[in-house]
């Protein structure tokens, strides 16, 4: 762990050094090109651990942009991307978000991945005003005025999964699995605090963390089994993240726990962390998202067909994430057309309540406590590193910033239109706490 | 024509257990001459059937007696049933050659192979799954190979109604296989514990003394708990007392697999410790180089794979063990790179050195990501790597951590007998103790400071085929085992092979009887305390260098 910590202490500094001479370059191109622009800044990791998941979100923004330029642009200007690379360390994204509002004056940012990486950029965006649009699923408990969550809360994908093995597959015990982060922990308590008002006894919960990139996982999956093992269908909520997850469903295979068995339910599996894995011993597991890329409708196919032409290989996947940027670019563009500038005042005004189609057939809108309306889809895994649509939501969900189930948070409520214009409000002392996150 | 029906109707039941109850009047209600569609009718509902009715299509399709029934839901369950995109014939495939061979699902006749892009999978989902595997255990009740038999036996064991009940007590009047009739008679016994006869509940418990099976103890669990007054809800003393008598028994032996299962993990999480560590004990220990890029060189090893086996897609095996040798070669071609490039112009600057190697990890890293992409790349693990050895109920291992457990006691002998026999582990011992002297005494030092980096870099390469059957094979795969590989390393004992071996057993042992009790989390930082501590008072580690030349 030490050994792990003076590593990251120096990776930040050659980083560093390497970014300033990226600047440079940046700093050079921005000045040749003049007033007749509008900038979006791109904010996701090129390099290090996080780049496995944001580089594609990098390429699907230059795509979303380049298909606005052709269109004719925005405002009668063409976008520009500036694309920086804060290689996956966290007070960087905060350093490249100042750098994006400051230095090339982006009038919006899309990016970052990982609850962490927003809470560093979120005083930066507040302090100097910016806007940043969230493409990623998170823990809720937020909202900013700087920040549209265009990702699921967790009353749009958690609670509707567990309502799902509930329901349908009649789960009586229940095992929490997370890696030790922020979204984890946060969803748990959520998801511990709603089965409980279910009725579901704690001695029928197991909740279990696992530190990131986890990769032994024998003695977890022996005790889930053996948890699973009393006679009562028991079914796994995951919220374990990104490169845990292989070694785990290994292991589950080969203990021979199947889906039929023992459902897992992931909130971090999508089809480009399939498109890595032997997908064998994952067929039927299940995942909750808002978008599959298997969803048939001619929107959707007409966006895989857009993202193949423009990387140039038919085999690349789309997920929920890409659908995010999609629908969040195109409530962009259309505040900005409404408003008439990119001022962020006026964007943030004008993007409450517009509404754009999202892929899987109904129409996003933006809610005033900038989260927006979506979906809930639950897919089961096939061999093809595919969903299979198992359940969906008859309407759409209105993402909840501040989650009903805790406690602490029932009475809070964003809600960043007049007269309340606030991202923390308590519905019971009627006070603006003023702390949005 | 009447067993047919009986059998229907079983099928039926078994997919929907809640009308067992109407099991009866569902019997008489059937009428003769009540249209049951024929073979190709069926088949053709199924494969026409929308998401929503599969299920309902498969139930009917199950009924049917055809010779080509068992073939179709056998391979509907693999997932190897699909619809020609062309003419929309029912086809059966297998993977072939990167295509798949094709047989008719109505005649089983043979057909010309496709590729894959050719076809559409029928997709299913957990629901039928299950509802498969029971229609296909009730068809192989009658299979003579016992163990399809026994397997048959246990699912339609797992929930069965009275109907069934019958049938696995005809099948175990002509059973003669041993597993099989005591699968058999623990369902009985099960069944029996519920019966108003005291004397069957009895003997049922008599029978359960001698079970291992989680539904066994689940079972006496229930039957010997308490309710909320805090009395027994079993009346009858007796069979409570027998059913202590026989819980405890259970629970005794489930104890001593628990253990045996936990030093099992312990043992195979040591196994890729130690193969993880062992190269860097040579470089490290033996040579005193810090190489930060040590988890990269796994890397290049895993990712060999990869390509092995994207060159050799049918026989995944195969391209498994020739990513061995091949591993090794590339592997230690890049550690002599970095040796002869590097590291032999920052010897005896140990912290110079961590920086250049650090740096190397990351231009790894990255040349990676720019050749594969971030993205992990998928290795598939042969069939022979799946699944577990059933040792019994409560006992399984799983056979990939049991293979590379195999290896790298291997791979460990191998290096202690190259060091020891060969004349390059001559040389390399004799630069470790003195370099000077050896130096003096005509052996090529550097040579063998570059075969010796190139040695250790090998066997990280090795040990990366290895982690790329448990793990991902991505940029950051080195990253993940640096730290740990250093750990066993100090904790062993520097330059001493075996303590890294009996260092890495015992720390993935502590991990394992740590984990339940403390979290994956917590294990971890207890372990590091340990070693910690450990160092205190012992700064050479378990196995400390002896003679003069551990003070030079």
């Amino acid at each position: 762990m030490t050994h792990f910590l003076r590593k990251t202490g120096v990776s930040s500094a050659m980083w560093a050094l390497l970014l300033i001479t990226a600047l440079g370059i940046v700093g050079m191109r921005s000045a040749r090109s003049a007033e007749d622009t509008i900038k979006v800044g791109v904010l996701h990791s090129l390099s290090g651990t996080m780049a496995i998941s944001e580089t594609t979100l990098k390429d699907t923004m230059l795509m979303l942009i380049d298909a606005q330029n052709k269109k004719g642009g925005l405002l009668g200007k063409k976008l520009e991307a500036v694309v920086v690379d804060p290689a996956s360390n966290w007070p960087l994204f905060a350093e490249k978000a100042r750098e994006l509002l400051t230095k090339d004056k982006v009038a919006a940012i899309f990016g970052c991945w990982t609850s962490v990486s927003r809470k560093s950029v979120l005083p930066v965006i507040e302090e100097l005003n910016g806007l940043l649009f969230y493409p990623v699923q998170y823990e809720g408990e937020e909202s900013s005025k700087n920040v549209f969550y265009t990702g699921a809360a967790p009353n749009q994908q958690a609670i509707p999964a567990v309502d799902y093995l509930m329901n349908d597959i009649k789960a009586e015990r229940w095992v929490l699995a997370g890696t030790d982060y922020v979204y984890p922990r946060t969803t748990n308590k959520i998801l511990e605090a709603y089965l409980k008002a279910k009725g579901v006894d704690a001695k029928n919960i197991l909740i279990n963390y696992t530190p990131f990139g986890h990769a032994d996982w024998q003695s977890i999956v022996a005790e889930i089994k053996k948890f699973g093992a009393s006679g009562k269908k028991t079914a796994v909520v995951s919220t374990i993240n990104g490169d845990a997850n292989i070694p785990f469903y290994k292991e589950l295979g080969n203990q021979g726990l199947s889906a039929e068995d023992i459902p897992v339910i992931a909130f971090s599996v999508g089809e480009e962390e399939l498109s890595g894995m032997d997908t064998k011993p994952l067929v039927g597991h299940l995942a909750a998202w808002n978008y599959f890329m298997s969803v048939d409708t001619t929107k959707n196919a007409a966006f895989i067909k857009q993202w193949h032409d423009y990387i140039k290989n038919p085999k690349r996947v789309t997920n929920d994430p890409m659908e995010a940027h999609y629908i969040g670019f195109n409530m962009w563009v259309k505040a900005v057309e409404k408003a008439g500038t990119t001022d962020p005042e006026a964007v943030q005004k004008a993007i409450i309540g517009i509404k754009t189609p999202n892929l899987s057939g109904g129409v996003a809108q933006m809610l005033p406590n900038h989260h927006i309306s979506k979906p809930v889809l639950i897919g089961e895994i096939q061999e093809d590193g595919q969903f299979l649509t198992v359940w969906q939501t008859n309407t759409l969900v209105k993402g909840d910033a501040w989650s009903d189930f805790l406690p602490e948070s029932k009475p809070i409520i964003a809600d960043w239109t007049a007269p309340i214009s606030c991202g923390n409000y308590n519905t019971e002392t009627k006070k603006c706490s003023g702390q949005n996150y | 024509m009447k067993l047919h029906r009986l059998l229907a109707n079983i099928v039926k039941l078994l997919i929907f257990p809640a009308l067992a109850l109407s099991a009866a009047a569902q019997a008489q209600a059937v009428e003769p001459g009540v249209t049951v569609p024929s073979f190709s009718e069926a088949l053709t509902a199924l494969k026409d059937s929308p998401l929503s009715q599969r299920g309902r299509a498969i139930e009917r399709f199950a009924q049917i007696r055809h010779p080509q029934t068992l073939t179709v839901l056998q391979a509907l369950l693999k997932g190897n049933l699909f619809v020609l995109k062309n003419d929309g014939r029912l086809v059966i495939g297998e993977t072939e050659n990167g295509g798949y061979r094709l047989w008719q699902a109505d005649t089983g006749d043979s057909l010309a192979a496709v590729e894959s892009s050719r076809l559409d999978r029928i997709n299913l989902t957990n629901r039928m799954r299950s509802q498969l595997r029971m229609s296909i255990a009730l068809l192989q009740l009658k299979a003579t190979d016992p163990e399809i038999r026994l397997n048959a036996v246990r699912d339609l064991g797992k929930n069965p109604d009275d109907e069934t009940l019958s049938l696995l007590k005809d099948q175990s009047l002509r059973e003669n296989d041993a597993a099989i009739q005591q699968a058999l008679q623990l369902t009985f016994a099960l069944q029996d514990l519920d019966s108003s006869d005291r004397a069957l509940r009895l003997a049922a418990l008599e029978a359960l003394n001698r079970q291992t099976s989680p539904e066994a103890l689940n079972r006496l669990r229930a039957l010997t708990r308490k309710d909320a007054n805090g009395g027994y809800p079993e009346q009858d003393a007796q069979v409570l007392k027998l059913a202590k008598s026989a819980l405890v028994k259970i629970e005794a032996r489930l104890q001593f697999y628990a253990a045996a299962e936990t030093v099992f993990f312990g043992l195979s999480l040591g196994a890729v410790l130690v193969l993880a560590a062992i190269g860097l004990s040579i470089t490290f220990g033996v040579m005193g180089v810090i190489n930060m890029a040590h988890g990269e060189l796994m890397m290049l090893g895993a990712y060999t794979t990869y390509v092995m086996q994207q060159i050799l897609p049918n026989y995944l095996g195969l391209a498994l063990l020739l990513s061995i040798p091949l591993a090794f070669i590339i592997s230690g071609l890049t550690g002599i790179v970095i040796e002869r490039g590097i590291i032999r112009f920052l010897y005896g600057r140990p912290l110079e050195t961590l920086l250049a190697t650090f740096g190397v990890s990351l231009f790894l890293q990255q040349t990676v990501r720019s050749i594969f992409s971030p993205l992990n790349r998928s290795v598939t693990a042969p069939d022979w790597m799946s699944g577990s050895w059933q040792v019994n109920e409560y006992l399984s291992l799983t056979w990939n951590r049991l293979y590379i457990f195999i290896f790298c006691l291997l791979v460990f002998t191998l290096l202690l007998q190259i060091l020891r026999r060969t004349r390059l582990g001559l040389e390399v011992r004799a630069v470790a103790q003195n370099r000077n002297m050896a130096k003096a005494m005509g052996i090529p030092v550097a040579r063998v400071d570059a075969m010796t980096f190139g040695l250790g870099s090998g066997v990280a390469g090795v040990a990366g085929v290895a982690l790329s059957q448990i793990t991902n094979v991505g940029p950051n795969l080195g990253q993940a085992y640096i730290v740990d590989s250093f750990m066993v390393v100090v904790f062993g004992g520097v330059g001493n092979l075996w303590g890294t071996l009996v260092a890495g057993f015992i720390l993935g042992i502590a991990n394992k009887v740590l984990e339940p009790f403390a979290g994956a989390v917590l294990a971890k930082i207890l372990v590091l305390v340990f070693i910690i501590l450990f160092i205190q008072k012992r700064p050479r580690g378990l196995f400390p260098q002896k003679g003069r030349a551990a003070e030079a």
